[in-house]
């Protein structure tokens, strides 16, 4: 009887250091999440004013200055992306929920996508680099827009699919006798009650690519300048945070903290904002 | 972070459904009977291209990378990888400190990794409160969104600093001189680049874990609960069992994303092209040479042996991603039925 009962205090014990080592591995993960914002936010907060947002670099030394080229070039070139991989991504996504579904071709492509999307970015750069910066002897904004495209299509692809085959083929069926050609019905009606879910994939991709440095170091490359064409290289938040993290002056390091804070809250709060709209979802 | 991210099974969709055939043949019928829908042919082949076109992206990258990196290949042959020459005035390059670099960089992280987030997937779906599970997750999901860059500025300016101060002379007196802790603490190295890894892989191994830990059924859990075991007990006995091809895909998973990882390795591991058996020296990978070197590379076969690595970058992630998924795919078939 008393080893008995000393075996179920045991097994007692045992569960509650496990539930002390699960609740640490959780308290772990949520350590590193405050640190790194208390310490952007700290650091950033007073780099962010008004010149920050208006004025060109200024060469190292001066102080002032601000990053609104970067800030420009960031949102052209992301802009230029989504115009490109979404659309693309849309279509494909499409097939697969729509056409494909359990086809040989519609298995390969989701396989194919589901490993784009770990794929390392780095090397989506080193492929563009190839492919647009070697034939058109110069690193150009067009460039960074067209790795960060690739970055979005399989995240596109995916959500799209995803949220498509949660709209009802009864819907469909019922759009069809009603005798619509089925292009129509793709188009007017599963779009249609899709558009929340299609909207957030959108934004959960465009939030992915913003943060991303790594495809444009040697695709947009950077400019202290006003770009004035997308086929000339194109300052970036991102790669002007690296360069100005890595410079010795302090009054770069300060705007790049600055731009840290800048992107971090951009990707934070689209992030948040896409997980909203999914949990409110309701096909 | 995707949304095959979040749901960590990104099959859920087509997985969860029965009768997945049932538009195309009705599509099919449309066209076959009424008179021809050009639109809907039409409709159909672009969308079929764009798919196609996700699939010909790869094979142009591998072939791509191939072509460019072809002219380090046919100099340096099968000896770059490991080779440990690096030297672009005498034109010698040889990739083997940074492979070493980037598999043990990663190897390191995940071991640091894999507990942790196995911790978080039980904690999350077996141990917290609803009240406490749902933010909890929320948070570890931030933690994937944060950008790569953003963890590698953290780690230069605040957690290099913080590690030579408070941690790397703790392990130097505690290594006692042994070579794994050789060299001055700096916060810069192999060190550092691995813990800044586990920390960016853990959202997403936990994340798969947790979805996996949830398609266990109630009914097995239950059953465990019943014979009076307690939640360690049927977390052991039943939930990691059921799951654990899943738990290795999930691994996988994590490693993939941790090989190919470029900005905050490069800002922490001190980017030398050397390999050292202290991890407190500095090292380099893969993506964190291609990010220093790329765009300051002059001659041909700099660029040239820089692709060369990019391309065998591509190849060992492709390799390790599609194991990841296959065991992925086995798990939730099992578990589902299908």
């Amino acid at each position: 009887m008393a080893r008995s009962k000393w075996l179920y205090i045991r097994r007692r014990i045992y569960n509650a250091l496990m539930y002390v080592a699960a609740f640490l591995s959780a308290l772990f993960g949520l350590v590193w999440l405050f640190w790194i914002l208390a310490v952007l936010l700290r650091k950033g907060v007073p780099a962010i004013n008004w010149d920050f947002f208006t004025k060109l670099p200024a060469p190292p030394g001066t102080p002032g200055g601000g990053l609104a080229n970067a800030i420009l070039g960031t949102l052209m070139i992301t802009a230029l992306a989504t115009a490109i991989g979404v659309p693309a991504g849309v279509m494909a996504g499409t097939y697969l929920a729509e056409f494909g579904r359990k086809s040989a071709l519609a298995k390969a492509v989701r396989f194919v996508a589901d490993l784009l999307v770990s794929a390392p970015s780095i090397v989506v750069g080193v492929f563009v680099y190839s492919i647009v910066v070697m034939p058109m002897h110069g690193f150009s904004g067009l460039a960074g827009a067209i790795a960060l495209a690739i970055i979005m299509v399989p995240v596109v692809v995916r959500t799209t699919e995803e949220i498509l085959l949660l709209v009802p083929d009864s819907l469909r069926e019922a759009a069809l006798a009603l005798g619509a050609p089925y292009w129509r019905v793709v188009v007017q009606v599963c779009y249609r009650r899709a558009l929340a879910g299609m909207t957030t994939g959108i934004l959960l991709a465009v939030a992915r690519v913003s943060g991303e440095t790594a495809p444009l170091l040697f695709t947009a490359l950077n400019s202290p300048f006003w770009s004035p064409s997308i086929t000339k290289p194109v300052a970036t938040l991102n790669v002007t945070l690296f360069n100005y993290a890595m410079s010795p002056y302090d009054d770069w390091r300060s705007l790049a903290w600055g731009a840290a804070l800048l992107i971090t809250m951009g990707v934070l709060v689209a992030t948040i904002l896409a997980r909203m709209v999914v949990g409110r979802i309701r096909i | 972070m995707n949304m095959a991210g979040h749901s960590g099974h990104p099959e859920n969709g087509s997985g969860g459904r029965d009768g997945g055939n049932v538009v195309p043949p009705v599509a099919r019928q449309a066209i076959k009977r009424g008179q021809p829908r050009w639109g809907d042919a039409a409709f159909r082949v672009t969308t079929a291209a764009f798919a196609c076109l996700v699939l010909a992206l790869v094979a142009a990258m591998a072939a791509v990378l191939y072509d460019k990196g072809y002219l380090s290949v046919r100099t340096f042959g099968l000896g770059f990888l490991w080779s440990r020459d690096w030297d672009p005035v005498r034109g010698l390059f040889g990739a083997l400190p940074a492979i070493y670099g980037t598999v043990v960089s990663s190897l390191i992280a995940i071991a640091i990794a894999t507990p942790v987030a196995l911790g978080i997937a039980i904690f999350l779906t077996e141990m917290a409160p609803a009240g406490l599970a749902r933010p909890v997750g929320l948070a570890i999901e931030m933690l994937a969104a944060i950008p790569s860059i953003i963890y590698g500025m953290w780690g230069l300016f605040v957690f290099a600093p913080f590690l030579a101060k408070h941690v790397e002379p703790v392990l130097k007196k505690l290594g006692g001189g042994t070579p794994l802790f050789e060299g001055p603490p700096m916060g810069i190295g192999m060190l550092p680049a691995s813990l800044i890894l586990a920390v960016m892989i853990l959202p997403f191994i936990a994340s798969v874990m947790r979805d996996l830990f949830t398609l266990v059924p109630a009914m097995s859990k239950e059953s465990a609960y019943g014979v009076g075991a307690t939640t360690w007990e049927m977390v052991r006995s039943v939930v990691i069992p059921q799951t654990r091809t899943g738990i290795i895909g999930a691994i996988f998973l994590g490693l993939g994303r941790a090989l190919g990882e470029t900005m905050a390795v490069t800002f922490v591991i001190g980017n030398t092209h050397q390999i050292s058996a202290s991890i407190l020296a500095p090292g380099c990978t893969i993506a964190s040479t291609l990010a220093n070197e790329f765009s300051e590379a002059v001659s041909d076969l700099h660029v040239s042996s820089l692709i060369e690595m990019g391309f065998v970058l591509f190849l060992i992630t492709t390799v390790i991603l599609a194991s990841a998924k296959f065991l992925l795919w086995r798990i939730e078939a099992r578990i589902t039925g299908k």
